[in-house]
């Protein structure tokens, strides 16, 4: 009586009422007594101290770009992989063929060094003079 | 070398800057010289090649009753194995002394801890303030006429 | 939005239902906060450790006061450190409790004659529900502490006139 696709949007709502009849009842069921003291940002104690918004690597951003492209790609083996079984070698030569061209997109992206990730260089102090001058009887055993 | 010998070696480089010293029969020979000549004795003392006083081991404030406070500074040469005693005298309407934080860098905090609890100002500090107790305290409390506050903040210290 | 929450005057069945699986609840998922503060955060270790187990209590420690239910104060509390004990104390979401362990966050400990810059006891700045004893009090100690914890939990209710 029901098809196929009636049973997923049953699973989806069951699965959605589940979750709301948590959220619902812990919410009705929880005290709720806000302050200012209480509402304010967590610093391990201390009053915040400076904006929320920081500047963080661009990798990131390539990183994820890099990944939805191949993410696609997947997404394309899949319905190819359940049907594979009846369409023979035309199917898998294809496949690879698309497969191929993926591949030297990466190589591309790998070899033009969009894969790196950019460490940033550490200040080192700089002493004028470090611990430990040695004395002429022992300068001859260690390098500096 | 030992305590004498630095001591001559010292005073034939600064003279009127050493004001006392006892080298012998002490456990820990020590230097009395004056607060505003200390930051270049110490240079003398770390790069000197007879000397090489490469590591402060210690800088402590002192309370010596009758409104004189001081500093006492442990030195020890890792190279040559010998240790002195350097220690500077002052008041405490003038509480100033040259500051070695340049010469050694433990020093930095060490002479924090002693403007915080004795009120020792250390000219040419790089970052003189408190480092132990809160920002906003008043008074240093090792001082021997110290009197314990009684409200901080709307806490009560006394118990 | 509390639909429960202190909304009885008197207590009825519904009231001492609600009451029993409540607190049952809570009573047997107490999030503590990690606060070790000194020489007592040792032995709260000790006693989260595998040989005095804190998770059988269902216990186990979260970094945020936003997510916990109960702040041990293990250590001797400064005065520096005391405003931000208060501030931790109300990120806490109710139903908060505080345990006091140790001398120190009890009344000062041996800090308590010449300590300048100790605290004489957290309960000066921060409600506390259970003091433990000692210097550091041993894991069962802090055990039969949170035991204690537990027992005030249950006595707890919905109706008018109990403080969460």
């Amino acid at each position: 009586m029901l098809t196929e696709f009636g049973r997923v949007l049953i699973f989806l709502i069951v699965g959605a009422l589940f979750v709301a009849i948590g959220l619902v009842t812990a919410w009705l069921l929880r005290p709720h007594r806000p302050y200012p003291s209480k509402l304010s940002t967590y610093e391990c104690g201390e009053s915040p101290i400076g904006d929320t918004r920081i500047r963080f690597n661009i990798r990131f951003y390539v990183v994820a770009l890099v990944f939805l492209i191949f993410d696609v790609e997947v997404v394309f083996l899949f319905p190819w992989a359940t049907v594979y079984k009846g369409l023979g070698w035309f199917a898998l030569i294809e496949m690879a063929v698309f497969l191929v061209i993926l591949l030297v997109g990466y190589a591309y992206a790998w070899r033009n060094g969009d894969l790196d990730w950019d460490k940033p260089s550490p200040a080192v102090p700089q002493y004028e003079h470090g611990v430990g001058v040695h004395s002429s009887s022992i300068q001859d055993e260690i390098e500096v | 070398m030992t305590a004498p010998e630095i001591l001559t070696i010292v005073k034939e480089r600064f003279g009127d800057a050493v004001v006392d010293a006892k080298t012998e029969g002490v456990l820990d020979p020590f230097i009395v010289v004056k607060p505003e000549t200390v930051a270049e004795i110490a240079t003398f003392l770390r790069d000197d090649e007879r000397m090489k006083f490469d590591s402060l081991m210690c800088l402590s404030g002192m309370d010596y009753t009758g409104g004189k406070l001081g500093v006492v500074y442990h030195l020890d040469s890792i190279a040559l194995t010998h240790k002195i005693t350097l220690k500077v005298q002052v008041t405490v309407d003038q509480p100033h002394v040259a500051s070695v934080a340049r010469v050694w860098h433990c020093a930095d905090w060490h002479e924090r801890e002693a403007f915080d609890l004795f009120g020792i100002v250390f000219d040419g500090h790089p970052d003189l303030r408190r480092i132990l107790l809160p920002d906003d305290w008043e008074g240093h409390p090792l001082r021997k006429d110290y009197q314990v506050p009684t409200f901080y903040n709307g806490m009560k210290v006394p118990y | 939005m509390g639909l429960l929450d202190q909304r009885f005057e008197n207590s009825n069945v519904f009231v001492t239902s609600m009451d029993a699986l409540l607190n049952w609840a809570r009573l047997s998922s107490l999030w503590g906060m990690q606060f070790g503060l000194a020489c007592c955060a040792i032995e709260m270790m000790a006693t989260g450790a595998s040989h005095y187990d804190f998770d059988r209590f269902g216990t186990f420690f979260r970094g945020s006061p936003r997510q916990s239910d109960v702040m041990i104060v293990a250590g001797t509390v400064t005065l520096k450190m005391a405003s931000r004990v208060r501030k931790l104390y109300d990120q806490m979401s109710e139903p908060r409790y505080v345990i006091s362990m140790g001398s120190c966050s009890n009344c000062g400990g041996p800090y308590w004659e010449h300590g300048y810059h100790v605290l004489k006891g957290v309960d000066r700045v921060i409600p506390v529900d259970v003091y433990v004893p000692g210097c550091p009090p041993r894991p069962e100690a802090l055990m039969e502490g949170l035991m204690k914890l537990q027992e005030k939990v249950r006595r707890e209710s919905l109706a008018k006139g109990v403080k969460v």
